[in-house]
């Protein structure tokens, strides 16, 4: 178990990609951790708000002051900073809770089979035949502003993909003896299900939602970028690239002035991203090689 | 992602046949009730909505809405019936065709829809071409130099692609080739070109405007389109590559290490005889797939990209209908994308049964 253990950990941190991923995924916790200190927020205000820094409404290239400039008069580093807090929160809450759902209606359907197998199944292909973007835009524009909104919309539209997975897994495992033998000795399904079948399935889903995270945080700054979601002015990369998008399309030949309405919150956005997609193929290499693409 | 179910094998000949058209009839019965159960499910969201955010979407202009007959409009239209009988009355429409009237499209909606639907469908393919082309030739050349700085560098090169969100690469595309550089501008078509397209002697044979202007005869506005298509494709093409390359660069490695491989090899064949004849054509087979996979999901992805370059479309149709809760409007696409994701799923399951007898189906 020991040397399991270190050939796990050897491997993890062997690749380069892979340590490049954890150390920008270990930046981004930090600078969420530390956001207040980072970027102080105003004495009783709601710190997720940025706050109005400026009343000219074009953008203000990088200062002292304001180090990565000004845009919808609004300060980009201030948004930079506690937008990492809000992408760690929707990712996270979205993929632990649509996981949670996609477990219970995946291990129901593989470990009954037959009928609850066929409904549910039917049900999350009818789900699935809404483009996601465009069935979580919908609900998120329905339910109105609001962050929650947004999660709650993507968490409706999102529970099918784990589920899927799950109930793969656990038609394969449903066969071995262990099972047969768990249920010759009366014990009862529930108890078999999570004891039993999901150890022996986790592993999968746990990569799988490493993998989603960078996506899902890519549709929710999609949505407010559209201008559903976040309320205006709410920490949110998002948000602050669409305070730049009216000047790439009509600023002629000035565009490149604004470069930073851009650069910063889109740097972000790709490097959170990225360190997801490198730390979810590391453990995929690592727990699942036959899955190595 | 690939979703195969592992039921039975596909056999060969007349019985595969057989089989083949069993499996094509079911799925097709099935679509009726997948369309049905979407309806249901952007029925009960728009349920959520009061009457008055719906009587909206059937509002000219916004005074009429302060006058004192707004309770008024709300049951002539029947906003306030319950959502099932409500729903009742929109299926019955749909049965003769009628989806209601599109705010956002100041047309019926199939119609807006219609007229949409080619634009989004030139894009996918324009996009299509690229990302499997570009894709596979970096996939091959990626797992012959594997593990060296070639294979090194284009994975890196894939992997920042695929974390890039499309609409952060379209605003940097937009910032570099539209607004610095002046040469591939946002939307569908200059404005001279515009005017050509609607004048009554330009025909419209597909609703493609590339095709349509080669049709007519008219290489400026050919140029023209394509010039607009430029920003969108290369966003695309960059966001989407990464998987395309990753199967294919897997797929080769695994070919490269067969026994057959390693025969040809040892029989003295010349290597780029191996390389092509050999070895890719066998690993171009899981990649057939995803490139199939990939057309159909593009199609979904034109909603953020269509957006971002003010391009006319159903991707862009449904986000403004979305922003501004036309739900008639919402529905109709909905469904209207849901039935294109179904029937292109199903084209791409049948072909590849055909590429690869080994596939099974359920």
């Amino acid at each position: 178990m020991k040397s399991e253990t270190h050939r796990i950990i050897k491997k993890l941190f062997l690749n380069a990609s892979a340590i490049i991923g954890f150390v920008l995924l270990g930046v981004f916790i930090v600078i969420a951790i530390f956001a207040p200190f980072i970027a102080p927020p105003k004495e009783g205000r709601d710190p997720y708000m940025m706050p109005i820094v400026t009343w000219t409404s074009s953008p203000q290239p990088p200062s002292p002051e304001h180090p990565f400039g000004v845009a919808g008069k609004r300060d980009i580093f201030y948004g930079v900073i506690w937008g990492t807090r809000t992408a760690f929160r929707v990712g996270i809450i979205v993929t632990v809770v649509s996981t949670l759902i996609g477990l219970f209606i995946g291990s129901i359907a593989g470990y009954y089979g037959k009928l609850f197998d066929e409904i549910l199944m039917r049900i999350t292909d009818i789900f699935m035949a809404i483009p996601f973007l465009v069935a979580a835009l919908v609900l998120a524009a329905i339910l109105g502003s609001g962050l929650n909104k947004v999660m709650i919309a993507m968490t409706i539209f999102g529970w099918m993909y784990p589920a899927r997975l799950i109930r793969g897994n656990i038609l394969q495992v449903k066969e071995e003896q262990y099972i047969m033998a768990a249920k010759a000795l009366g014990v009862k399904d529930y108890l078999i299900i999570i004891r039993h079948v999901l150890p022996n399935t986790i592993f999968p889903v746990l990569i799988q939602a490493s993998m989603r995270m960078g996506s899902l945080v890519i549709t929710a700054a999609a949505l407010s970028f559209l201008g559903v979601g976040a309320p205006q002015g709410y920490s949110d990369w998002g948000a602050l690239l669409n305070y730049s998008r009216n000047w790439m399309l009509g600023g002629q030949g000035e565009a490149l002035l604004y470069w930073y309405s851009t650069v910063f919150p889109g740097a972000a956005m790709v490097l959170f991203v990225l360190s997801w997609n490198l730390v979810g193929d590391a453990l995929r290499d690592v727990f699942d090689p036959r899955l190595r693409v | 992602m690939i979703v195969l179910r592992r039921e039975f094998y596909f056999p060969s000949g007349v019985e595969g046949l057989i089989v083949l058209i069993f499996y094509i009839i079911r799925r097709v019965l099935f679509i009726p009730i997948t369309l049905f159960g979407i309806s249901l499910i952007v029925f009960s969201m728009i349920g959520m909505l009061s009457p008055y955010q719906r009587l909206a979407t059937f509002i000219s202009s916004p005074d009429r809405l302060k006058s004192e007959n707004v309770d008024q409009l709300i049951s002539m239209y029947g906003l306030d019936d319950p959502i099932p009988v409500q729903y009742g009355r929109w299926f019955k429409n749909l049965l003769q065709g009628n989806l209601g009237w599109s705010y956002v499209g100041k047309a019926p909606v199939l119609q807006a829809l219609l007229q949409r639907f080619p634009y989004t469908l030139e894009l996918t393919l324009y996009s299509a071409i690229p990302i499997i082309l570009i894709g596979t030739w970096m996939g091959v050349l990626s797992a012959l130099h594997h593990n060296r700085t070639l294979d090194h560098s284009l994975r890196i090169f894939a992997v920042v692609g695929w974390s890039f969100p499309d609409f952060v690469f379209g605003l940097f595309v937009l910032m570099i080739f539209y607004s610095t550089l002046g040469l591939f501008p946002p939307g569908n078509l200059s404005l001279w070109a515009e005017g050509i397209v609607k004048s009554t002697s330009f025909r419209s044979f597909t609703g493609m405007t590339t095709i349509d202007a080669l049709l007519n005869g008219r290489l400026d506005v050919f140029i023209n389109a394509l010039r607009h298509l430029v920003g969108p494709v290369l966003t695309l093409t960059y966001v989407q590559l990464a998987y395309i390359l990753r199967i294919t660069r897997s797929s080769m490695l695994d070919v490269l290490q067969r026994d057959y491989v390693r025969t040809a090899r040892a029989k003295g064949l010349d290597e780029r005889i191996v390389i092509n004849k050999h070895a890719k054509r066998n690993a171009m087979i899981p990649v057939a797939t995803v490139s199939g996979q990939t057309i159909v999901g593009l199609m979904a992805g034109t909603v953020i990209v269509e957006a971002i370059f003010n391009r006319t479309g159903l991707g862009s149709f449904l986000a403004l209908a979305a922003q501004q809760l036309d739900y008639a409007s919402i529905m109709g696409g909905v469904l209207f994308f849901g039935l294109i994701l179904i029937i292109g799923n199903l084209l791409v399951d049948i072909s590849y049964a055909y590429i690869d007898p080994r596939v099974r189906l359920d």
